[in-house]
């Protein structure tokens, strides 16, 4: 039996809340390896039909039949109550596979940009898609064992982030790590929370 | 025992059958569309023509006599999600499954008492 499910026999379906949070960053930036780190981490296949702009970008052109594409996604869960847990979603880092960006990020309390900064160019995308969606985010700085320490503020510049969005920097291999990265993107949404939404 | 025209596939292999040859290759579900992570319960309705339901839809079925969600029962199956949507919706076709809108955590419209306890519980594990 999995844990984390509902235990009480005839319980009537209470509301399963479930929070979605999103780790986006390129390839091989260390996605796996956080959500590992601080979650129980589940196969998770999706197989979707080819969206036109995927087509597009796939060049499949002369190709009549339905094409369909296989994506293995980074998916973890944390299960904090009985009847509150956390999903983590890796989003795919190939660009053709954005299509299912915007079903996952519906409905997503928030994300959080996992950058390497000997890539830093890599996670330029995925800002760009929560900046303009107005999903709140915030940027982890994996420090893998050799990789150039940076300032934060450098990144900063760098990635052209505001002055209020937080930069941790987290070592995506350890849970105390992970957890202070996630716990940090909570506390960064509670503090937009207060903000009027800007139209 | 496997035949012989079996014998070289394994797991390594890969999926079989096509994974919408499951779903008589539909790949788009009818009714109401439902969240990644709403809560299906199986309504413990009766199955009015075992036949309208494949193996799959079983395994599904099973997964669903406790609350859970849609990712959960399509990671414990080992389908694709897209496939895994298209046997829910048939299973709420037929009554047999209900599905519950996730509460909505929609960007700066979420409901602080369930982040703190987010935060609490993230700080306790």
């Amino acid at each position: 039996m999995a844990y984390g499910r509902f235990e009480a026999a005839g319980m009537a379906p209470r509301r399963h809340r479930a929070i979605k949070i999103l780790l986006a960053g390129g390839f091989g930036v260390g996605k796996t390896t956080l959500v590992g780190a601080v979650s129980e981490i589940k196969p998770l296949r999706t197989e979707e039909p080819l969206t036109e702009s995927s087509l597009r970008t796939d060049n499949t052109a002369g190709v009549e039949r339905k094409t369909t594409t296989t994506v293995a996604m980074d998916f973890g869960r944390i299960t904090l109550r009985e009847d509150l847990v956390l999903y983590l979603f890796g989003t795919p880092g190939q660009e053709r596979f954005w299509f299912m960006w915007d079903e996952l990020a519906l409905g997503a309390l928030g994300a959080v940009v996992l950058a390497d900064t000997r890539r830093l160019a890599g996670s330029f995308p995925a800002i760009d898609y929560f900046e303009r969606r107005d999903i709140p985010f915030i940027v982890a700085l994996n420090c893998f064992d050799g990789s150039r320490r940076y300032e934060k503020e450098d990144v900063r510049v760098a990635l052209d982030l505001d002055p209020g969005l937080p930069i941790v920097l987290c070592d995506a291999r350890s849970r105390e790590s992970a957890k202070e990265v996630l716990i940090a993107l909570v506390e960064h949404v509670l503090s937009v929370a207060d903000e009027p939404v800007s139209r | 025992m496997p035949s012989n025209d079996e014998r070289w596939l394994d797991a390594e292999a890969g999926p079989v059958v096509r994974p919408y040859a499951l779903t008589q290759g539909r790949t788009r579900h009818a009714g109401e569309a439902f969240d990644l992570v709403a809560t299906v319960s199986a309504t413990h309705g009766r199955v009015t023509d075992p036949g309208a339901l494949s193996p799959e839809h079983v395994s599904v079925l099973h997964l669903a006599r406790m609350p859970t969600t849609v990712v959960d029962i399509a990671s414990d199956v080992d389908l694709p999600l897209g496939v895994v949507r298209i046997l829910l919706a048939d299973l709420r076709e037929l009554g047999l499954v209900a599905i519950h809108a996730p509460v909505p955590t929609k960007p700066r419209q979420v409901d602080r008492n369930t982040l703190r306890e987010v935060l609490h519980g993230l700080r306790a594990l």
